[in-house]
């Protein structure tokens, strides 16, 4: 019986098992997953937590229910990633070989990495939104909150999901609005980037966004400390922003057990082929989602993308054939921008976001780098389509190679 | 694509102001673009932050991230930002005559 294993079970790897599960033969392989709980989160979903609009029974479903029959489920940390023996430790003592083996552990935000942040005023004036407890604690607070200063920081790229802290501002400004409470909150929104995006075309549209909405923009802020105590984050070149509320997303890092391993980057991140997903650690391991230190965005579309080519990849590299898909770095994110209207952008590592029509080149119904309604309604239904369509692996009618059809330059 | 005479030797720069063949690199060569980027001379810190981004280029064909830098330099990141006011890894990179790393967005 030969083994793949499968380490983490998000969006990226119950995709993957679901896809092969359904070709690998049950009398060849055992596949195995292994995640350290029980609960799957919708991650897509934490930023609609903090305003009332999701609760946390629409974001958490059993992990187990996703994946599909004849795949092994074993629940437990990782310890230790063995390259040359081909097996894996698990926190527990158990011990997991393989023949080949998929990495998506995914990464997480480390308020940890930062002075100041943790403390007594974590999830009493400073608040992280990319957590289920960190959404929830700030949807408390913004059920009393009476206005002040509310400050949106990036502490370090890359984050995951690049475009929610932007969406977080954007909706901030429609539930204060709302709630009547707008003249007495000022919204400053600040990056570590020359501006409110990575990508020029559509970093100069969400800056004009950001205008409009009369949110501030402070660029090229490293943050390099928190004072909790004076409510003031401090860049490493000493400028300093003050906040009644912060809402703080954290530096982000792949799984400890990657650095225990000793093949990561600084940030635990795994050195990956760009194209063929194949780690640069040995052959038989390949990487999908953000486990990768690809120059793609961390996002659920990209571990789609990547999770049907890597697919094809792997039955390649099964039968000993050389690896023919080659992933683009293909991105596509809905941006809500409030006020049940939002954006939609679509890109890869050599296109930038560009205008247009989307999936039907001059239909849509989506709208490219323009705010529309149909965009919001996109946005909303998705959370149907990764339950029911894209954990399970089922074809969706976006193609994982990005195209030009549709698009203006 | 720029060519400019710098300490007397043709050097090519991309449309960012990156040198193109960070071979064509020497001391000199710094010490003019530094001065442009507003920083009027080049202290042995200064020095050990170039030669490390060179070595790290040369093996890697990428210029550090800050992150990085930190860890393997040995220069703690608020000496960086002192060092090379206003985004050290760009600005050292410039400097340092390799291209723009893909970490700086």
């Amino acid at each position: 019986m030969k083994k793949l294993l499968i380490l983490g079970a998000g969006t990226a790897g119950t995709i993957m098992a679901n896809k092969l599960a359904g070709v690998l033969s049950r009398d060849e392989w055992q596949i195995t997953i292994v995640d350290r709980d029980e609960s799957h989160h919708y991650q897509p979903g934490y930023l609609f937590i903090p305003f009332g609009i999701y609760t946390p029974r629409d974001v958490v479903k059993p992990r187990r229910d996703y994946l599909p029959r004849g795949v092994e489920v074993v629940m437990g940390g990782i310890e230790v990633i063995e390259p040359d023996q081909n097996r894996v430790r698990l926190s527990g003592g158990r011990v997991l070989g393989y023949d080949f083996l998929i990495i998506a552990t995914g990464a997480r935000p480390v308020p940890a990495q930062t002075e100041g942040l943790l403390g007594e005023e974590w999830h009493r004036s400073i608040f992280d939104f990319y957590t289920l407890e960190g959404a929830s604690a700030l949807a408390r607070r913004l059920q009393h909150w009476e206005g002040g200063r509310l400050v949106i920081n990036i502490v370090e790229m890359p984050i995951k999901c690049p475009v929610a802290p932007l969406e977080f501002a954007f909706l901030a400004d429609w539930f204060f609005t709302e709630a009547g409470l707008r003249p007495k909150v000022e919204i400053e929104y600040v990056t570590p980037l020359p501006g409110a995006f990575t990508k020029p075309r559509a970093a100069a549209m969400l800056g004009d966004f950001l205008d409009k909405k009369n949110i501030r923009l402070t660029a090229e802020f490293a943050t390099g400390s928190v004072d909790a105590g004076a409510r003031k984050i401090v860049s490493w070149d000493q400028r300093e922003v003050a906040y009644d509320l912060l809402v703080t997303i954290p530096t982000n890092m792949g799984d400890e057990a990657i650095a225990r391993s000793g093949f990561g980057d600084e940030l635990n991140f795994i050195p990956t082929d760009k194209h063929t997903l194949r780690s640069k650690v040995k052959d038989n391991i390949f990487v999908l989602g953000d486990a990768t230190d690809l120059p793609a965005s961390k996002a659920g579309s990209v571990a789609h993308f990547q999770a049907d080519i890597l697919f094809e990849n792997l039955l390649d590299a099964i039968d000993g054939r050389p690896l023919r898909a080659h992933f683009d770095g293909h991105a596509n994110c809905f941006i809500e921008s409030g006020f049940n209207k939002g954006l939609l952008i679509d890109f890869n590592y050599e296109t930038e976001p560009l205008p247009g029509k989307f999936p039907l080149p001059g239909i849509g119904p989506f709208s490219l780098l323009e705010e529309t309604k149909m965009n919001h309604y996109g946005k909303m239904m998705f959370r149907w389509v990764y339950w029911n369509l894209l954990l399970r692996g089922a074809e969706l009618p976006i193609e994982a190679e990005m195209t030009m059809a549709g698009k203006r330059r | 694509m720029a060519v400019r005479t710098l300490n007397n030797k043709p050097i090519e720069f991309d449309a960012e102001g990156f040198m193109t063949n960070y071979k064509d690199w020497d001391l000199e060569v710094a010490k003019v673009i530094a001065a442009e980027e507003g920083i009027a001379s080049l202290n042995d810190r200064h020095l050990v932050v170039l030669n490390f981004m060179r070595k790290e280029f040369e093996a890697k064909g990428d210029g550090p991230s800050i992150r990085k830098l930190t860890k393997e330099s040995g220069v703690p990141t608020k000496e960086l930002y002192e060092l090379f006011p206003g985004g050290p890894a760009k600005k050292a990179a410039k400097i340092a005559g390799i291209k723009k790393p893909h970490g700086c967005i």
